[in-house]
């Protein structure tokens, strides 16, 4: 059968992305930008055809604890929410991330802080790679920008969290959650058997055979020199993933004297500033990390080698900079361009910054 | 081909579904589209806007500084995107909503009583598509053809007896659509 193409929004292509990749079970709670993940998924029925469980529940600290239990069992399951909802579940992230468990969360991001606008923003980018939650822990970040990454990160996501047993992040805002364009959905992969989940998770706790010693799923550990093992081990897995799953694309960088550092709805708006710019005679590329942690530290300080400037373009006030500066070891000029609270920059803004703040 | 557009108006005026419906016959002819709405806690009366990009090639951005062609369907949208037009690009207004015409000489202004042209069909629903085939008439972005073809797929089949109603408001719109005088 052919692939179908269809016209959605990418809040839409999360939820039926969801389904067709074989997903167990989404917990969640209602919140603009984001609601229409939970919207798709009530139209959509899965609990008719695959299976898959879905349920809103009464808070956003409820939806992840829900997702803390079912994950537990080897599940495949995964909330959604955007910035002050994801706030609400942190305490729950950093108990997955503690006890090792494979979910997916997804954060629309709007402009904060506090409970700020429904608008577009990118000011969780701290909070997502860095922690959010306490303790030492990463969440593997995946930042999409376009409706067709939307529908293609959900399989990535929950195939990368069941690799390393760890909780994964697709990172989007209101532009990329709101906006519709066309997208080929993955192909149906149908929801694993019990007898598979056993086989995939021997971690999981879905019920002691005789024979396997019990499993125990927790984040505590009252003794030091154990917990200082555990975060050993942790630290171990991060720097695992740090090698192998880095993710990135350069677009006309080859030829560039400028370039644009721009992630999720950043980068579209980033790829016209270089259209324009160019057509000025201003050479400009644009590396866009996919992977927002890991971080492609290295992709950066090599392509910074040719570059006469680089401009970060984030809607925020200068988070991701941070990464992009320890990335370099030259004392390439480096700058941040955004705007914050909701506002989205357009195109001719960034090629103005380019020349007020790199070129001047 | 590419064009990039802004439609605005008041909410409720259809300019949100008027979008998905010209995105959804570009889809229809295997184009790639966009289409970005300016969300927010807009309701029946208040404004709202969306960009729709139809193009051949990979869209970059879907938040854009200047549009090929603006359709206009209020005078506080009039003066939003006015500006923002590209010299030689088209505005398209309806003279109902707008009681302080456009000025720019540098564009290509054309002017549709949809509004009118909606109340004489006694259907006011029809409005969108009238300003939608005033849009064709100028650029043929996506064929009719595929208009249709659009909307018989997305829209239930207890409602497809509307389909010759649109396709005639639609070639209404092509029909009344003129330069600004």
């Amino acid at each position: 059968m052919a692939e179908e193409v269809v016209l959605m929004k990418g809040n839409e292509a999360i939820a039926r992305a969801a389904i067709r990749c074989g997903a167990d079970g989404y917990f969640g709670y209602p919140i603009t930008p984001q609601s229409e993940v939970l919207e798709t998924l009530a139209e959509e029925k899965p609990w008719e055809t695959t299976g898959m469980v879905v349920l809103q529940a009464e808070s956003e600290v409820a939806a992840i604890n829900m997702v803390y239990g079912a994950a537990a069992t080897g599940k495949m399951v995964f909330t959604s929410s955007s910035s002050p909802g994801v706030s609400l579940k942190q305490e729950g992230i950093s108990y997955i991330a503690g006890a090792e468990l494979p979910c997916l969360i997804v954060n629309i991001m709007r402009g904060g802080p506090g409970l700020g606008t429904i608008q577009p923003s990118q000011s969780d980018y701290f909070q997502s790679t860095k922690g959010g939650g306490h303790g030492d822990y990463r969440l593997i970040v995946l930042a999409p920008s376009s409706v067709q990454e939307m529908a293609d990160f959900v399989s990535l996501a929950f195939d990368l969290a069941f690799k390393y047993r760890n909780p994964a992040m697709i990172l989007a805002d209101g532009v990329i959650g709101q906006m519709m364009e066309k997208a080929v959905l993955p192909p149906f992969r149908p929801r694993r058997t019990e007898e598979e989940i056993i086989a995939q998770c021997p971690w999981a706790a879905n019920g002691k055979k005789k024979g396997r010693k019990p499993n125990i799923i927790t984040s505590l550990e009252l003794d030091p020199v154990i917990m200082e093992q555990r975060n050993i081990h942790l630290q171990a897995k991060y720097r695992e993933i740090e090698k192998n799953e880095v993710r990135c694309e350069e677009i006309q960088c080859e030829d560039a004297e400028y370039l644009i550092v721009a992630f999720g709805s950043c980068a579209r708006i980033g790829m016209k500033a270089i259209e324009i710019a160019r057509e000025q005679g201003i050479k400009v590329g644009l590396l866009r990390p996919i992977t927002l942690w890991p971080f492609p530290y290295h992709k950066i300080e090599h392509l910074s080698h040719h570059m006469k400037g680089i401009l970060v373009l984030e809607l925020n006030a200068g988070q991701m900079i941070e990464d992009v500066r320890l990335a370099l070891q030259s004392n390439i000029k480096t700058v941040h361009s955004g705007r914050m609270g909701g506002i989205v920059p357009d195109p001719d803004e960034v090629v103005d910054a380019i020349k007020e703040k790199l070129m001047k | 081909m590419k064009e990039e557009i802004i439609i605005s108006g008041f909410g409720g005026q259809g300019v949100l579904s008027m979008g998905k419906i010209l995105a959804y016959s570009g889809l229809m002819e295997g184009k790639e589209v966009t289409w970005m709405p300016a969300y927010g806690p807009e309701q029946r009366g208040g404004t709202a806007n969306v960009t729709v990009i139809v193009s051949d090639e990979r869209i970059s951005s879907p938040i854009l500084s200047r549009y090929d062609t603006a359709i206009i369907l209020n005078q506080p949208s009039l003066e939003k995107f006015e500006n923002k037009i590209k010299p030689g690009g088209t505005l398209i207004y309806d003279g109902y909503g707008i009681f302080a015409p456009p000025t720019r000489k540098d564009i290509h202004v054309y002017r549709i009583d949809a509004m009118d042209a909606a109340a004489e069909m006694n259907n006011t629903k029809a409005f969108n598509m009238i300003v939608l085939g005033g849009l064709l008439k100028l650029h043929p972005i996506v064929l009719i053809e595929s208009v249709l073809k659009g909307l018989r797929k997305t829209l239930p089949e207890r409602h497809h007896h509307l389909i010759p109603m649109n396709e005639a408001a639609i070639r209404k719109g092509m029909e009344i659509i003129h330069p600004q005088e």
